[in-house]
């Protein structure tokens, strides 16, 4: 029988404020264990939360950005259970009333685009890290509450994912929106953006859902993926051989790449929720939600959309540009230094590209600003320096962080353009082909860039191209 | 000047002012009398003699250098141990806290502080402020100064019998059902529960959030007015505080007969008077009702039917915050663990089990069974269904009275065991004191007589909601009638 899968994702990403959502403490991560805490954050008894309005201004931006409603009044709630990295013993969240509600993130896969809608946005608070030392003697669990109160949204998506690919994509989008609107780092290396997944298949026409299950502890988004591959094969496995899934909390075992079942005592089905009675319900005035809407930043899919109008580039050109905001900015940049979109979106992709994945370095890393790149292919264009040079500047730049006229005068990297100079080059290249002549001269006239080629060679890359392809031309005939 | 203990605040602080006294004098009277009978009442977890004399020197050095003082400078007042003091232990009467020490002061420590006042211990109270006569203290007992054999009613059972035996001179509690009222009607004093949101709760362990509320003892009503003008006001670290200032200060209002105009309006719940009113309240509170008449105000009978839910409604909502609230006492960061367990769920098992006492635990089963999947429509959500009901009956009601008469308890001070065994019967102590808390209005306990043993009665003026100034301007009024003990 042939199934479809319905996956549906809970993400939790991690907003960019400096400071905590009830307490005054830093997120900074990375900083010693339990040294960015507060009796608020630590949860010491008579402590009361404050909610921190930027957490508020981000986890709105995020809901224009998915085109969801924000509703005017929504209230806290405390989700309570036990653990030693929750101090209070519960966490608080939102439940019957969230933040924000609907909205859908734009998906593409295989050239196709397709809307997946969003349930709801929330906002709550993180909870600590607990650390297990292994071995033989150890008889104790660490906790770590620096993440405690580290304000989070909650985006829920529809059950309207198809396809772990489409997961894939969709959590790719959702990274860019996020990432765009500033919102949240979104990395989910750094713990930035968490995701818990649930999955369910049925047949293939069929309307009603299967059995689902809930999959969590997935480290990257390529684990979301082969996670959820994993699973609806095994649940296929289990209908097919006329089993039934439970529903039930599986953990992704990176390591083996396999999922198992959470231990029963490591969680609980009953969160007791109720209103938070230490926080007033939180009401948006229209004021301020446009105050938020007029500082939303040009969203990612549109910006693709306008790279393509505007300045006339592939899908595929406008796409990669448009994958990271600083990214997008740069092109944008260093097109109104050098308006030349084509070339500059070649540059990026390829070379800008390489030397980033090279250094694994964000585009803020890079030595080389945009009004730098625009300079050196200014250069180029005005023939001053060949392609091979301008790559090898380029080059120069990113290890060194001069400006393309240092490397240059540096490197002595100058184009030789005396006519002079290049015909002995080219006429010493001739007479080392002769049966390369013969044939070019028998009308094989592609031969053309082969004696450039071999000119520029001989010049140690120094030769003007469009020069000397002139001059082969006129030793050799058109 | 002799017994200076026995004195009002608002008479000390004209001697003080004067210099006719010193406040190490003051201090020294009160801490004298906690040391006479602070033992056999069990009144103090705590006492702060040390840092209570410190203090006092320090405000006598002010007054002698002419420098400005506090609104409180010089003045003892006891706190109970619920509310955190940075680096003094703070139990709430709970063994499983009896090594907390609190890194910071909660605000009201914090404002009386900046008062001036003589922070002199830490009082007795029932376990986490639960319980209507401070016997659920793992400190034992606190004992009715009136007649030691008698409850001083609870849960603030340890800062109301500090002020009656003249251990202190004011006292704050805290009234979370009656907690502050009901304790002030058994032990003959004065008690007032601020609106809720005038007091900041920043630094009061929660036991149930949304009706807590620090609330202050004294002798009479104009003592209460002059420390709830120093423990009230806006706090940016408690988001329920409300930003109005409820007290003018300076006040001069409380000369005389405070002014109350004649068409002020009384409204007498017949709620109040039903069942289970001991028939000696029922006498003290209705002549008492008696010469607001004659002394020409208005007073008329009035309904609120929801009132007969109020303590199947309180009692579900309290529980349902604390056994939330009390979560955090797990043995993992601070207060109590016990040694003996073999993995983390029974540590949290163990350390519960032997922390808590049996009060708390009951309440804690309560509170987790109203919230779980299943019965949280048809306990919690009900309940505060009921609630809003009531909110509105009163709202309604104080658009024809501008206050409510009652009595603050059933009846006087009950004996020492005689309603441990019942919790409901302890519960049923609470029926004319909760409805305030779920609605969130501001009410005092005054005094009203006593019965033929000699126990002191009370009376209870309940206003709306932010008329705080004149609830105390009306139990001015009404000492001023003649009320004795």
């Amino acid at each position: 029988m042939e199934y479809e899968s319905v996956i549906g994702l809970e993400v939790h990403a991690q907003l960019d404020t400096a400071a905590k959502i009830f307490c005054g403490c830093s997120t900074e991560f990375g900083a010693e264990g339990n040294s960015q805490t507060c009796p608020i954050c630590l949860g010491m008894p008579g402590v009361l939360p404050v909610l921190n309005k930027r957490a508020v201004e981000l986890a709105l931006r995020s809901i224009l950005a998915v085109g969801g409603q924000v509703q005017p009044k929504s209230i806290f709630a405390r989700k309570n259970y036990f653990y030693p990295d929750l101090p209070k013993g519960y966490q608080i969240s939102q439940y019957e009333r969230p933040l924000g509600t609907g909205g859908s993130v734009t998906v593409h896969l295989d050239g196709l685009a397709k809307r997946v809608g969003i349930t709801r946005i929330h906002l709550e608070e993180d909870a600590g890290k607990s650390f297990h030392p292994e071995g033989r003697a150890i008889e104790y669990s660490l906790v770590d509450v620096n993440r405690c109160g580290v304000p989070l949204i909650e985006i829920v998506s529809e059950p309207e994912i198809r396809s772990p690919e489409e997961a894939y994509a969709y959590l790719v989008a959702l990274k860019q929106i996020l990432q765009y609107t500033e919102v949240s780092r979104a990395d989910m290396e750094k713990g930035k953006l968490r995701c818990d997944a649930n999955v369910s298949v049925r047949p293939k026409g069929q309307k009603e859902f299967g059995t689902k299950t809930e999959l969590k502890n997935m480290n990257s988004f390529r684990a979301v993926q082969k996670a959820l591959e994993v699973e609806i094969a095994r649940q296929i496995k289990i209908i097919d051989s006329g089993g039934k899934v439970v529903q039930e909390t599986l953990l992704w075992d990176e390591d083996r790449q396999a999922v198992a079942p959470m231990r029963a005592k490591e969680f609980s089905d009953d969160y007791r929720y109720f209103p938070e009675p230490d926080l007033l319900p939180l009401e948006v005035s229209m004021d301020w939600l446009e105050s938020v809407r007029k500082g939303l930043p040009e969203l990612p899919e549109a910006r693709r959309r306008r790279f393509i109008e505007v300045f006339s580039l592939s899908d595929y050109d406008a796409s990669l540009l448009t994958s990271e905001r600083a990214i997008a900015d740069y092109y944008e940049t260093a097109v109104g230094l050098y308006p030349n979109p084509k070339m500059v979106a070649n540059w990026i992709n390829v070379e800008v590209f390489r030397f980033l994945k090279e250094k694994k370095i964000f585009i803020d890393d890079l030595k080389v600003p945009a009004a730098e790149l625009a300079a050196l292919l200014k250069k180029l264009d005005s023939s001053s320096l060949s392609n091979t040079m301008a790559k090898e500047v380029l080059a120069a730049m990113v290890e060194t962080g001069k400006t393309v006229e240092a490397v240059v005068a540096q490197k002595g990297l100058v184009q030789e353009s005396d006519e002079a100079v290049l015909d002995g080059w080219v006429r010493e290249v001739i007479s080392a082909f002769p049966k390369q002549r013969e044939s070019y001269k028998a009308g094989k006239k592609q031969l053309l860039g082969f004696f450039v080629g071999e000119t520029v060679k001989k010049s140690g890359g120094k030769a003007n191209p469009k020069l000397v392809s002139t001059l082969v031309k006129k030793h050799l005939g058109e | 000047m002799g017994e200076l203990n026995r004195k009002k605040a608002w008479e000390l602080l004209s001697l003080l002012d004067t210099k006719e006294i010193s406040a190490v004098e003051l201090t020294q009277s009160c801490l004298a009398e906690i040391d006479r009978s602070g033992k056999k009442l069990n009144s103090f977890i705590t006492v702060l003699s040390d840092s209570a004399l410190e203090k006092a020197r320090e405000v006598d050095v002010k007054r002698s250098k002419g420098l400005p003082v506090g609104r409180l400078a010089g003045v003892p007042v006891a706190v109970k141990d619920i509310l955190c003091t940075k680096g003094v232990r703070t139990t709430c009467g709970s063994r499983i806290l009896q090594n907390f020490f609190p890194p910071y002061d909660a605000t009201v420590i914090r404002k009386l502080k900046e008062a001036d006042a003589v922070v002199i211990g830490k009082t007795n109270m029932d376990e986490f402020a639960m319980g209507s006569s401070t016997e659920h203290s793992a400190f034992g007992p606190t004992l009715n100064p009136i007649d030691p054999a008698r409850v001083p009613g609870g849960s603030s059972g340890g800062s109301a019998a500090a002020v009656t035996a003249h251990q202190t001179i004011l006292a704050l509690g805290t009234d979370t059902g009656g907690s502050v009222r009901q304790p002030a009607s058994l032990c003959g004093i004065a008690g007032f529960r601020p609106t809720y949101g005038a007091v900041s709760r920043y630094g009061l362990v929660a036991f149930a959030s949304s009706l807590d509320q620090i609330s202050p003892f004294a002798k009479d009503a104009r003592d209460l007015w002059l420390i709830s003008d120093v423990i009230s006001g806006h706090d940016r670290r408690d988001s329920t505080s409300i930003p109005e200032r409820l007290f003018d200060y300076p006040y001069s209002g409380f000369k005389g007969k405070a002014g109350l105009p004649k068409t002020t309006r009384f409204g007498i719940p017949k709620e109040f008077w039903g069942e289970g009113l001991a028939p000696e309240v029922r006498e003290a509170v209705r002549g008492t009702i008696d010469k607001v008449s004659k002394a020409g105000y208005e007073v008329e009978e009035v309904s609120l039917p929801a009132l007969s839910a109020g303590i199947a409604v309180y009692y579900i909502i309290c529980t349902a915050e604390a056994s939330s609230n009390l979560a955090r006492y797990d043995g993992v960061k601070y207060g109590v663990r016990v040694n003996d367990y073999a993995d983390l769920f029974e540590m949290y098992a163990k350390t519960r089990a032997a922390g808590f006492g049996a009060e708390v635990k009951r309440r804690i089963i309560l509170g987790t069974y109203v919230l779980s999947a299943g019965y949280y429509d048809a306990y919690y959500l009900k309940a505060q269904k009921v609630r809003a009901v009531m909110k509105k009956e009163f709202a309604e009601v104080f658009k024809k009275v501008d206050f409510l008469l009652g009595p603050t308890t059933p009846s006087a001070a009950f004996k020492l065991g005689e309603k441990t065994d019942d919790p409901l019967e302890m519960y049923l102590n609470d029926i004319y004191t909760v409805p305030v808390n779920l609605v969130g209005v501001p009410a005092v306990s005054i005094p009203c007589g006593k019965n033929r043993e000699g126990l002191p009665m009370g009376l209870q003026i309940i206003g709306p909601q932010k008329k705080d100034e004149i609830v105390l301007k009306a139990a001015i009024m009404l000492e001023s009638l003649g009320i004795k003990l």
